[in-house]
């Protein structure tokens, strides 16, 4: 039997889709909500140190699994191989309800405005593809207000004079000071620098019904046992599903769009939880899966007027894939600077994001998350022992005395980093698999060694013995940061969807994720992309208004 | 005599393993993978990498456990390097003083692994990042017996601090 027709389908209940979801059914239109993953609860936080969903040594905890989702990774030197979801190369984000802002440590950060014109801000860069968005941060700033207050974030971010102008401030207090914020504040201020408290999804008082964090050190990568860290899961799905307008069906898997005779999308085909292959009508198809598995959607979905996917006409779809290059700093202290207080990220700089002499943009620098002793096991200084006696030492040294600062490089796109779909490897539903290759621009990597020694100095001032930085690699990056390879812009021969997130060649079919991203600041994207799936999906409501008004 | 849930198990993964090739092993007792043979060299290594001190070692804290576990589950993927490398481990050991890995004085095994930590270098990573997971990872799973790294780390109990502290009440 046929399904039900709706208004629209919605693949991926992530941040884009999640927020999506909400706003139509709000409007009034009839959604259906498709995930591949299942819906997690607080019940499913097992505080587990191999199996998470950011140390994902036995598995990743929040999907998708290895047995079913492979991917080719080509290397840098182009020798390709299988990579499964739970090992590094796979550029994975989680597939539940939720998406990554299930399981993320939950940094809320609005970019800059420099962010939204880094071609006009520093020219164009020989072997980038670095563009102007097509809207500014002005366009977006409404939409991060109405983020950080339906979605719930928290922080003081008053000291921070190189933020964009905002008009209302965030809605809950910052987290007392941990140690490591102790210690690195005034060490920050000696600099000259300008520390604040990071804005995050999390509640530090009762706020939409949920409690506050209760500091606990199984944050990022795990569930919050007490809800009290936001995301689409506690907060927009919900409420999409009280309209009674919205179904969310999960473990769900779509398989291509469908298109008619004239061009117009008619709805997806996906293979349910039982495995059977289903049709969803509908009058719009809202594709939200993430920066990787939106492009393979969309490149998968070839008929006889979209003979290269939809979307692709000019090949920029799953092109300019980026992430966050994470550069930063290690220091080993005299004394105790662990305290237990979680989540451990709690102070942050923006005095390197921009202006940095020489450089294209640059990024924020934060103290990280607590470090559990499996991650201490790897943290060794150059030349440390990595195993034996000495190593056994070092962890008994070290793993209350050392703090570790990092920062999002703002990368430089590269149009070859890309993901594809692949011609011979596929899923266990028979569908294309992805093929990621390419690497970091070579500028994205000098701008990393600059970020590194700035949070060496920080270390330095806050007093620690012994400092080393942490390289980075040169190959593709992605992650959970993953953006970009659905760009939005004006012109349709170098983008792939329009300002409103349409795409370009298909005017029912939006990407709404951060595929979008044209470039993806220097910081956590999750805030962005939530605020622009509000922008887009008000968008949507108007034009849909106004187009059955005409009728 | 009544046939136990675990024994029945076994026997199907024993099944299993004859399917994928690995017929005749025969696992050492209490173990699910390693031959008694190879769990003895496997046992040496890993207390080589985290050796015993006033503290616990990788064979107190039952490393040799939690690979054998994880051979049987996750890491059923790695069966084949882990052979490859016992064996070269023992290799080693023979051409250098005519005696098994497992034999060997506790200096002498230092010598040898770091040859070996050379000479065979994805498998010295491969059991070392294993040993290092057995050690200071969650108990669950099978190593980390009594929570001994954490406790040699003082790491503050209980594991969840903020439900007897910061707590619920809050909210």
């Amino acid at each position: 039997m046929a399904l039900k027709h709706v208004n629209a389908v919605i693949v991926g209940a992530g941040a884009g889709g999640g927020v999506t979801a909400k706003e139509l059914a709000t409007a009034g239109l009839s959604v259906v909500l498709l995930e591949r993953g299942k819906w997690y609860s607080a019940a499913d936080c097992r505080k587990d140190d191999l199996r998470n969903q950011r140390t994902t040594l036995l598995g990743n905890a929040f999907g998708p699994d290895d047995e079913r989702y492979p991917r080719m990774l080509v290397d840098e030197r182009g020798v390709e191989r299988v990579v499964l979801a739970s090992e590094g190369g796979y550029h994975n984000n989680a597939a539940c309800v939720g998406g990554g802002t299930f399981s993320y440590g939950a940094q809320a950060w609005r970019y800059m405005e420099q962010d939204f014109r880094m071609r006009s801000t520093y020219g164009a860069i020989p072997g980038s593809t670095l563009e102007d968005w097509p809207i500014s941060y002005q366009d977006l700033e409404p939409y991060y207000e109405k983020a950080e207050w339906e979605i719930g974030v928290s922080g003081n971010v008053d000291n921070n004079k190189f933020k964009a102008p905002r008009n209302k401030p965030l809605p809950m207090p910052a987290l007392s000071p941990n140690r490591e914020h102790s210690i690195l504040k005034p060490a920050a201020e000696r600099l000259g620098l300008h520390p604040f408290d990071i804005p995050m999804a999390r509640n530090t008082v009762p706020y939409n019904g949920r409690p506050p964090c209760m500091r606990c050190r199984w944050c990022v990568g795990f569930a919050c046992e007490l809800s009290a860290r936001n995301g689409t899961h506690n907060t927009v799905i919900p409420k999409a599903l009280e309209t009674r307008l919205c179904e969310l069906r999960t473990e769900c898997v779509v398989k291509e769009i469908l298109v008619n005779d004239r061009g117009r999308a008619t709805g997806v085909a996906y293979f349910d939880a039982s495995s059977h292959l289903q049709t969803q009508t509908a009058d719009l198809v809202i594709v939200a899966a993430s920066a990787t598995e939106s492009p393979r959607l969309l490149l998968n979905s070839k008929s006889r007027l979209f003979p290269n996917g939809i979307g692709n006409r000019y090949d920029w779809v799953g092109r300019n894939m980026q992430g966050h290059t994470y550069a930063g700093a290690i220091g080993l202290f005299d004394f105790e600077t662990y305290d237990d207080i979680g989540p451990g990220a709690q102070i942050a700089v923006c005095d390197y994001n921009h202006g940095n002499p020489g450089l294209a943009g640059g990024g924020m620098l934060a103290n990280e998350f607590i470090r559990l002793p499996i991650h201490m096991t790897t943290t060794i200084p150059p030349g440390g022992a990595r195993w034996g006696a000495a190593h056994k030492d070092w962890m008994r040294k070290a793993f209350k005395q050392t703090v570790s600062i990092m920062g999002p490089v703002q990368e430089i796109p590269v149009f070859d980093a890309r993901i594809q779909a692949d011609p011979k490897l596929k899923d266990h539903w028979g569908i294309p698999a992805g093929r990621m290759s390419g690497g970091k621009h070579p500028h994205t990597m000098e701008v990393a060694r600059f970020l590194a020694a700035k949070a060496a100095e920080w270390l330095n001032a806050a007093g620690a013995v012994r400092i080393w930085t942490r390289p980075s690699g040169p190959g593709l990056s992605g992650g959970q940061h993953q953006a970009g390879t659905c760009r939005m812009g004006n012109d349709p021969k170098t983008s792939v969807v329009d300002r409103d997130c349409r795409v370009h060649d298909v005017d029912n079919v939006y990407v709404i994720d951060a595929s979008v991203h044209v470039t993806n600041g220097g910081f956590n994207p999750a805030l962005t992309i939530l605020a622009n799936a509000y922008r887009a999906s008000e968008r949507l409501v108007q034009s849909w208004k106004g187009s059955r008004g005409s009728v | 005599m009544k046939v136990k849930r675990r024994t029945f198990l076994r026997c199907g993964i024993a099944t299993a393993g004859a399917i994928t090739g690995c017929a005749g092993r025969q696992p050492a007792t209490g173990l699910r993978y390693f031959t008694e043979a190879e769990a003895k060299t496997v046992e040496a290594i890993c207390e080589q990498i985290i050796p015993a001190d006033q503290h616990p070692g990788a064979k107190q804290a039952g490393v040799l456990r939690f690979i054998d576990i994880q051979l049987t589950r996750h890491y059923r993927k790695h069966r084949a390097a882990y052979t490859k490398g016992i064996d070269a481990v023992n290799t080693a050991a023979v051409q250098a003083s005519g005696k098994p890995f497992a034999d060997l004085a506790f200096a002498q095994q230092t010598q040898i692994l770091s040859g070996i930590e050379n000479s065979s270098k994805p498998f010295f990573d491969l059991i070392s990042a294993h040993t290092m997971q057995g050690f200071y990872g969650d108990p669950r799973h099978g190593g980390n017996r009594e929570m001994a790294s954490w406790k040699m780390l003082g790491l503050p109990e209980p594991p969840v601090r903020g439900r007897t502290t910061n707590d619920r009440k809050a909210g």
